[in-house]
C-alpha cells in the first residue's frame, strides 16, 4: 500500500524559489499525471518524490512514512527517465536485472525474474543486445522493464514518451496504462503533452510556475477549468477568451463591442465586474446571424480533414471554431456563432480564477 | 566529407611518406648499427644495410649492462606508476565531478596547476621531499613550537624521517603525482549524463558501486590511453632515477643504464666507440614500450578521440 502525501512542499535553489506550497494526496493504485509547460516545476516535484532533489520545505510521505531524509533506494520508487538512462555497457538483461544484482539477489533467481519481466514487455529476443543496438521504442521498454522488475510501490515517469515518434507514443501510452493496471502500483507521470495527460490519468494535476493550478479528473479539468491558465492549457485547439463586463442585472456579460452573452443562474458575479468569457472552439457552432447569435468576422479557415478550424474575430479578439461542416466564407464576412448556455466559462478578469469554482467537486478531491 | 581531388591526394601522400622516412631513418640506422661489429660500425661511409652480428651484439650489451635485473626494476616502477596513476586519477576525478563539497573547485585548480609544473621543473624540492618524505611535517612541528613543547615535557625530541631515496616508492610516487590523468578522467566524467547517475541511485547503487559498475567500464578506453602514456613515460624516465638512485646495482633503471653504454669521453675514456653495443641495447630498451603501444593501440586511440557513437 503506497499512498503519496505531499504536504506544503516547496523548493528553493539558493535564493530562487521555484516551487511553493504544493499539497497533493495520491491514492494507492492511482494513476496521476502532472501536467504543465516546461519550467513549471513538475519534473522537480517528481524528483522530490523520487529523492533525487532535496525537499526544502514541507514534507512528502510515501505509504505513511515521511521520506524527506531517505535515500532514493529506501523509498521504494522506480523511475523511468526521459532519455531512458540505460547503462550503455550492459546488455538488456543486465540493465533490467541491475537493481536486483545491487540488492544481492542470487543469480539464478535474478535471471528467472529478468526473463519473466522481459517477456511481459516483449523483449525476450533482445536480452543479449546492448542498448545502442535497440530502437527508441525498445529502449523505452527496457527502461520500463528495469522499473517493473523491482516491484516498486511507486512508479515515477519523467516525460518518458517525449523522444518517441507520434505512432509509437500512442502505442507506449497504452502499454504504460496496461502495465499500471497489471502491477497495481501508484503511478505518477509527468508530461507537458495534454493528450498524454488526458488519456492516461485517473486524476490530472495542472501546474504553473511552481504551484498547483488544479487537481481533478481529466473530465473535470476539461469541463470546469479552475482558472484561465488551465482553461487555455487544456483542450486543443485552445479555448477562446472574450473580455467583458458584467451587466448591472448580473445576468449577462457585455463584450467590448457591445454584444451580450447571457449567464446561467449558477454564476453570480458582482455587477460591473470585469470578466473573461471562455468558449471552447468545439462547443461553438456556425449559424446565420440574428436570434441571439454572436456576430464575428471571418478571417480564414484551416482544413483538418474531419472538419475545419475557422478563425474569426470579434472586434480584435481572435475566436476559433471547430466544425464538421465545410463552408466557403469570404474574408471579412460576418458570421453568427451559437453555443449552449452551459458551455460558457466565466473567469475573473483580474485573478483569472473561475467564478463558480466553489461548486466544483475538484476542491473536495484535494484532501481525499 | 567526401572530396575528389586526386592531385591533392597524391601530394598529401607524398608529404606523409617524406615525414615517415624522416621518422623511420634514424631507427633504421640504429638497427643497422646494432647488426655490425665494432669495426664495421666505425667505418665511413655509414653502412645502410644490416650485417650478421645482431644476436651477438644484443647478448654482449645485455651482459655488459646487467639488463636482466634492470628490466625487472623498470617494469616494477612502470607498472607501479601505471596502476597508481590510473587509480589515483580515477578516484580524484570521481570525487571532483560527482560530489559537492566545499573547496571542490579550489582542489581542482590546485591539481590543475601541477600540470604547469612538471617533475623536471620542481626537481630540487621534490628531491628534498624524497630524501625525507616527512620533512614538511617536521617543519610544521618545529615552526609551531610544538616540538619544543614536547621536548620540555617528555625529554624526547621528535625527528620524523622517511627516506625514499634508493627505493621503488621513491621512483614511483613523484611520477604518479601529476594532474594529466585526473584531467583526462574529469573531462570524460563530465560527459556522463546526469540521468545515468540518477538511474543508478534509483537502482540502489551507492557511489562506489556506481564507480565500479558503471563509470569504470565506461571509461575503459580512457584507462587504456592513460595506462599506455604513463607506461611509456615511466619507462623512459632518465633524470629522476639518475638523481635518486645511487644504489645502481639494486635499483638501476634501463634508460640510465643505456646511457652508460653510449660512448662519450667519460665512459670510454676516449677509447673504443662501441656504437654497435649502444644501438643493440637501444633496440632492446625500446621493445617494451613499443609492444605496449601496439597492444593497446586500438583501445587508446578510441580513448583519446573520445567519441560516444
Amino acid at each position: 500500500m503506497a499512498e503519496i502525501a505531499i504536504r506544503n512542499a516547496g523548493k528553493t535553489y539558493g535564493k530562487t524559489r521555484i516551487m511553493q506550497d504544493v499539497s497533493l494526496v495520491i491514492n494507492n493504485g492511482e494513476f496521476v499525471v502532472i501536467l504543465g509547460p516546461s519550467g513549471c516545476g513538475k519534473s522537480t516535484l517528481l524528483r522530490m518524490i523520487a529523492g533525487l532533489e532535496d525537499i526544502t520545505d514541507g514534507e512528502i510521505a510515501i505509504g505513511g512514512q515521511v521520506v524527506n531524509r531517505l535515500e532514493p533506494r529506501e523509498r521504494g520508487c522506480a523511475m523511468v527517465f526521459q532519455n531512458y538512462a540505460l547503462y550503455p555497457h550492459m546488455t538488456v538483461a543486465e540493465n533490467i536485472g541491475y537493481a536486483l544484482k545491487v540488492a544481492g539477489m542470487p543469480k539464478a533467481d535474478r535471471l528467472a525474474k529478468v526473463a519473466a519481466t522481459a517477456q511481459s514487455v516483449g523483449l525476450t529476443e533482445f536480452l543479449d543486445r546492448k542498448p545502442g543496438q535497440l530502437s527508441g521504442g525498445q529502449r523505452q521498454r527496457v527502461a520500463m522493464a528495469r522499473a517493473i522488475i523491482r516491484e516498486p510501490k511507486v512508479f515515477l515517469f519523467d516525460e518518458p514518451l517525449s523522444n518517441l515518434d507520434a505512432k509509437l507514443r500512442v502505442q507506449m501510452r497504452h502499454e504504460i496504462r496496461r502495465i499500471h493496471n497489471q502491477i497495481s502500483a501508484t503511478s505518477v507521470f509527468v508530461t507537458h503533452d495534454q493528450h498524454e495527460g488526458m488519456t492516461l490519468a485517473d486524476r490530472l494535476v495542472v501546474m504553473n510556475k511552481g504551484t498547483i493550478e488544479q487537481i481533478g479528473t481529466p473530465e473535470e479539468v476539461y469541463d470546469r477549468p479552475a482558472s484561465v491558465y488551465v482553461a487555455g492549457f487544456i483542450g486543443s485547439p485552445a479555448m477562446n477568451f472574450l473580455p467583458g463586463r458584467v451587466t448591472d442585472s448580473r445576468s449577462a456579460v457585455v463584450l467590448d463591442d457591445g454584444q451580450t452573452i447571457p449567464l446561467v443562474s449558477a454564476i453570480k458575479p458582482a455587477a460591473g465586474q470585469m470578466v473573461q468569457i471562455g468558449l471552447r472552439p468545439e462547443k461553438l457552432t456556425l449559424a446565420p446571424l440574428g436570434g441571439g447569435a454572436l456576430a464575428a468576422r471571418f478571417e480564414f479557415a484551416e482544413e483538418l480533414g474531419s472538419g475545419r478550424l475557422y478563425h474569426l474575430k470579434i472586434e480584435d479578439v481572435p475566436v476559433s471554431v471547430m466544425a464538421a461542416e465545410k463552408h466557403s466564407f469570404v474574408e471579412g464576412q460576418t458570421i453568427g456563432l451559437r453555443f449552449p448556455n452551459d458551455a460558457v466559462h466565466v473567469f475573473d478578469g483580474a485573478s483569472g480564477l473561475r467564478l463558480d469554482l466553489h461548486h466544483a467537486p475538484a476542491a473536495a478531491l484535494v484532501s481525499a | 566529407m567526401i572530396e575528389r581531388t586526386p592531385i591533392l591526394n597524391f601530394l598529401t601522400h607524398v608529404i606523409l611518406l617524406i615525414g615517415l622516412a624522416l621518422v623511420i631513418f634514424p631507427i633504421w640506422l640504429a638497427f643497422v648499427a646494432a647488426t655490425h661489429d665494432l669495426r664495421a660500425v666505425n667505418t665511413a661511409p655509414v653502412e645502410l644495410l644490416p650485417g650478421p652480428h645482431l644476436w651477438a651484439n644484443m647478448k654482449e650489451a645485455w651482459a655488459l649492462s646487467d639488463f636482466g635485473p634492470k628490466f625487472v626494476n623498470t617494469l616494477i616502477v612502470a607498472i607501479g606508476v601505471v596502476v597508481g596513476k590510473v587509480t589515483l586519477a580515477c578516484i580524484t576525478a570521481f570525487s571532483l565531478v560527482f560530489f559537492n563539497y566545499r573547496g571542490r573547485m579550489l582542489i581542482f585548480w590546485l591539481i590543475f596547476i601541477t600540470l604547469m609544473l612538471p617533475l623536471e621543473v620542481r626537481i630540487v624540492p621534490t628531491y628534498a621531499v624524497a630524501a625525507n618524505a616527512l620533512s614538511p611535517f617536521q617543519v610544521m612541528l618545529d615552526a609551531s613550537g610544538l616540538n619544543g613543547l614536547i621536548e620540555t615535557l617528555s625529554g624526547i625530541r621528535v625527528a620524523l624521517e622517511w627516506n625514499l631515496l634508493n627505493s621503488y616508492t621513491g621512483m614511483i610516487l613523484p611520477l604518479v603525482a601529476t594532474a594529466t590523468g585526473t584531467f583526462l578522467y574529469r573531462q570524460f566524467f563530465l560527459t556522463v549524463p546526469d540521468e545515468l547517475v540518477e538511474a543508478a541511485r534509483m537502482d540502489g547503487a551507492g557511489p562506489l558501486r556506481f564507480l565500479w559498475d558503471t563509470l569504470i567500464p565506461l571509461s575503459k578506453t580512457n584507462i587504456a590511453a592513460l595506462a599506455t602514456i604513463m607506461f611509456v613515460y615511466a619507462w623512459n624516465q632518465y633524470l629522476w632515477p639518475l638523481l635518486i638512485i645511487t644504489d645502481r646495482a639494486n635499483y638501476g633503471m634501463v634508460v640510465v643504464q643505456l646511457s652508460d653504454l653510449v660512448p662519450d669521453q667519460f665512459s670510454t675514456g676516449g677509447g673504443t666507440p662501441t656504437w654497435h653495443l649502444a644501438m643493440a641495447a637501444t633496440l632492446m630498451v625500446m621493445l617494451p614500450p613499443i609492444a605496449i603501444v601496439i597492444f593497446m593501440q586500438r583501445w587508446f586511440v578510441r580513448g583519446l578521440i573520445n567519441t560516444d557513437k
